[in-house]
């Protein structure tokens, strides 16, 4: 166990090294920098000194060889200092730390909703009777992962804050002003999890161990909640584990949609402005997070199923 | 520029009002708000602004963008003010002021009994410290910067009177004074480093004070008590009415219109034609006033071999139809470019009898200069196509519209247009490196001196004009204090530009605010910012 654990935590640190290179690489690509971002911000053409503008660039570091940056930032990185940010010169850490928990109060929420929701969704659909219900419930989920999450906010914030006033329409304020927006995000997710869970619930209803139970007696809700569900939670849990980017991606969208602050605003400025240290910064805490949850979805396995033996030479294999 | 509110058809609407909003960089003129009336101003209560971007910056002399300076506007005092009436520069900080002939030496008299909020007084050493302080802000800082550029000292002549000497004539200095930009800040609040000026906020003398910034959130201001030194041009003595400012960053304009309709917010920055509709009917007016400085237009590159033959650009100056373009694609009440210059800019000349749409004279004068009518509606010279290039950045949504009715436009009378759009990072550098054919821009600016910083071939000269009397009427309204013979050297640098089409104006930018009924007298200032001293609830 111990072993596996090291080789994961090796091949975590292997990935975000894969996404700081590739992050910085395709930053480096994009043509101009971020000093002529911030001076061309003006867009004022009369105003930029282009001595000036070079004088910056040097301050920076920018006008060093790609490699040799590389190298300054990937050593300063490894120490866990990202440099300052250049459109508003504070530490990258500090922006990135002030802005998260208004993402991790998002994400999380729309994390719970898309499990309840989209979990509850497909329990009842695949253990209703009722022929249309459950076409009806199970037409839903590709509906939520099709349409924009951005149009569903909108939808969401006319009818719930425009027209019934029920929640605000913006800011980062409460708990009231986390409804709408965790509403939003859940969608796209809950609705991958219905999908998954439905289908895996709906597989594990065929299997033999389910007729065993039914012939011992065990009646139809135990059988589904007990027996199928259990082992249906499975693949779920996979997915949630891939869930989770997504939810750092969709909060890029929800959080301008309805203006909170948190990592997604501060991604989305930074890219426009090719804030190189930030958008560093959030590239690999982004895959820190993705890594980290993914590894604990491995280490869960076994709890929830006693079948699953993690050995050191395999990643996990069926003993 | 300003960016107005994208289209809400994809869902990539959000990352592009994202990518406007935090480029914008403006300035704009006036107009009355609010249905004003019957009741009588009164005091107290608090004003919620909703604006569409944070620039990560609380500090006035480093912000450009509208949605920050109609905040950080309330913090300070600037030594004059402009009348965005006439244009004519007025005391505030400087009750009085001295030029020497040729506008190279500027001599400020401050008004005594002016404090900063943090119990410092305003002397003409803090004044210089300021002054001396703009060259050092960095990238952020350049609208600042560029007003002082050419500044060969400021001196303290005595506890109030303080003196700036530049190298070459700089007429514009005295308005440049009535800016933001140069709005005056304690001299604890100049010892910071711009980055700690930026994320901390200043000290200033305004008749708001700074209580809280919260990145990309808010920013609250509070009425400062005992203000006694507002800008001779204000309704109101002493302290201002309003008792809070709050400003909350909104970012998708749908929700800025809904948020305002439905009371959340008293008012609302960039509102566009779509969220037009939404708003009318309630308890709302829309408040518009055009930007001065140059307008929207068609930056040709006068060194292109195709665009050095006067008779091509002037054809194109009379293939556009402005009415249309701003008719259709640009927020109601907006102006097609009747010169180069805005109608809000000082000194600006009615030229639009030049600048009427006349695809007949603009194809005689094709043929004239040789692009003969060929098959497929492209002119032809010597088997070359005759086809432009126009560079455009996605800094405000209706560029792309605009330019769509422009391509048709030109293909009337056979010139072939194709776009492209380059990210807003790549302005700068594409301007620079005299990469384009045409480039699609505005400058906002409440001085006509943005003319000489636009077109001048003795400085920058993007646009690659061959030298010419154009040059000497520019260089000589920087030159002169006499406002008469300004306006008419300005009046013929306009005339100048616009005849020999080195640039081809289109369409005025006109701000549009929601504001609710219930405030009145949000006032526009000469740069079509706001001013919120006089504004009250009621």
């Amino acid at each position: 166990m111990r072993r596996y654990v090291i080789k994961r935590l090796a091949q975590a640190v292997g990935v975000l090294w894969a996404a700081y290179t590739v992050s910085f690489l395709v930053l480096d690509f994009l043509p101009g920098d971020p000093v002529t971002a911030m001076a061309g911000a003006g867009m004022d053409s009369g105003q930029v000194d282009p001595a000036q503008l070079a004088a910056l660039r040097h301050e920076y570091g920018f006008d060093k060889p790609v490699l040799v940056q590389y190298a300054e930032y990937l050593g300063r990185a490894v120490r866990g200092d990202f440099g300052d940010a250049v459109s508003n010169g504070r530490p990258v850490t500090s922006v990135i730390g002030d802005a998260l928990p208004g993402t991790l109060q998002l994400t999380g929420a729309a994390l719970l909703l898309a499990v309840v929701l989209g979990g509850g969704l497909a329990v009842v659909a695949t253990y209703t009777s009722r022929r249309w219900l459950r076409q009806l419930l199970l037409s839903l989920p590709p509906l939520g992962v099709s349409v924009p999450t951005f149009w569903v906010g909108l939808l969401l914030v006319e009818a719930f804050s425009f027209r019934l006033h029920w929640f605000p329409a913006f800011g980062n304020d409460g708990l009231r002003g986390l409804v709408l927006p965790a509403l939003t995000l859940a969608v796209p997710t809950g609705a991958q999890v219905a999908q998954v869970l439905a289908k895996s619930l709906l597989t594990a209803l065929d299997q033999a161990y389910v007729e065993t139970a039914r012939a011992k007696g065990a009646g139809r809700r135990r059988v589904h909640l007990r027996h199928a569900l259990r082992n249906a939670s499975l693949p779920a849990l996979t997915v949630v584990g891939l869930l989770v980017g997504q939810l750092i991606a969709g909060s890029v969208v929800v959080e301008t949609v309805f203006s909170r602050d948190g990592l997604g605003r501060v991604t989305a400025a930074a890219v426009t402005a090719q804030d190189i240290p930030l958008v560093q910064g959030v590239v690999v805490f982004g895959a820190l997070i993705f890594v980290a949850t993914n590894l604990v979805v491995d280490l869960v396995y076994p709890l929830l199923d006693p079948r699953i033996v993690v050995t050191p030479d395999r990643r996990a294999s069926f003993a | 520029m300003t960016a107005l509110p994208v289209s809400r058809s994809s869902r990539w609407a959000p990352l592009a009002a994202l990518l406007t909003t935090s480029v914008l960089l403006t300035a704009c003129g006036s107009g009355d708000t609010g249905s004003g009336g019957g009741s009588r101003p009164k005091s107290g209560g608090t004003l919620t602004f909703a604006v569409g971007s944070d620039s990560g910056c609380v500090d006035p002399q480093q912000v450009g963008s509208n949605d920050t300076i109609y905040s950080v506007r309330q913090l300070v005092d600037s030594l004059t003010d402009q009348d965005p009436r006439t244009g004519k520069i007025v005391p505030w900080l400087a009750k009085s002021w001295d030029i020497n002939s040729d506008a190279t030496r500027f001599t400020f008299h401050l008004r005594s009994g002016v404090t900063f909020s943090d119990g410092s007084k305003l002397t003409a050493q803090v004044v210089k410290d300021n002054f001396d302080a703009v060259p050092k802000l960095g990238a952020l800082g350049t609208l600042a910067e560029g007003y002082l550029s050419g500044v060969k000292s400021t001196v303290a002549v005595d506890p109030l009177t303080v003196k700036v000497t530049f190298a070459q004539p700089n007429a514009q200095f005295l308005q440049a004074t009535s800016t933001h930009s140069l709005g005056i800040e304690s001299a604890a609040s100049v010892r910071k480093t711009p980055q700690q000026k930026c994320s901390d906020g200043i000290v200033g003398s305004g008749p708001f004070t700074l209580k809280g910034y919260v990145q990309n959130q808010s920013v609250t201001l509070a009425r400062r008590t005992g203000y006694a030194w507002g800008s001779s041009l204000w309704a109101k003595k002493g302290e201002a009415y309003l008792d809070k400012l709050v400003f909350k960053v909104v970012p998708e304009a749908g929700v800025r219109a809904g948020s305002l309709q439905s009371g959340q917010v008293d008012a609302i920055s960039s509102v566009g034609k779509a969220n037009e509709a939404a708003l009318k009917g309630g308890q709302v007016t829309l408040a518009r006033r055009a930007n001065p400085g140059v307008v929207f237009g068609l930056g040709l590159n006068n060194a292109r071999p195709v665009l050095k033959d006067a008779r091509v650009r002037q054809a194109i100056e009379a293939a556009v139809d402005r009415e249309q373009i701003a008719g259709t694609v640009f927020p109601t009440g907006t102006r097609p470019a009747g010169s180069v210059l805005a109608h809000t800019t000082p000194d600006y000349t009615d030229l639009s009898a030049d600048l009427a749409t006349d695809t007949a004279k603009a194809k005689s004068l094709l043929e004239q200069a040789g692009w003969k009518a060929a098959g497929d509606g492209v002119r032809t010279k010597g088997g070359k196509k005759l086809s432009l290039t126009v560079t455009w950045f996605p800094n405000a949504a209706t560029n792309q519209p605009a330019l769509e009715l422009v391509q048709q436009q030109l293909k009337a009378v056979g010139i072939d247009v194709v776009l492209r759009q380059l990210p807003v990072t790549q302005f700068a550098t594409t301007l620079q490196a005299g990469d384009f054919d045409v480039v699609w821009g505005n400058v906002t600016r409440s001085d006509p001196d943005i003319l000489r910083s636009s077109f001048s071939t003795r400085l920058a000269n993007f646009y690659h004009l061959p030298a010419s009397s154009l040059d000497t009427a520019l260089s000589q309204q920087a030159a002169t204090t006499d406002t008469a013979k300004r306006a008419k050297l300005v009046a013929e640098a306009q005339r100048l530009i616009v005849r020999n089409a080195y640039y081809v104006p289109v369409v005025e930018l006109q701000t549009q605010l929601g504001v609710s009924t219930k405030v009145h007298d949000l006032d526009f200032d000469s740069g079509s910012r706001v001013q919120l001293h006089d504004t009250w609830i009621g």
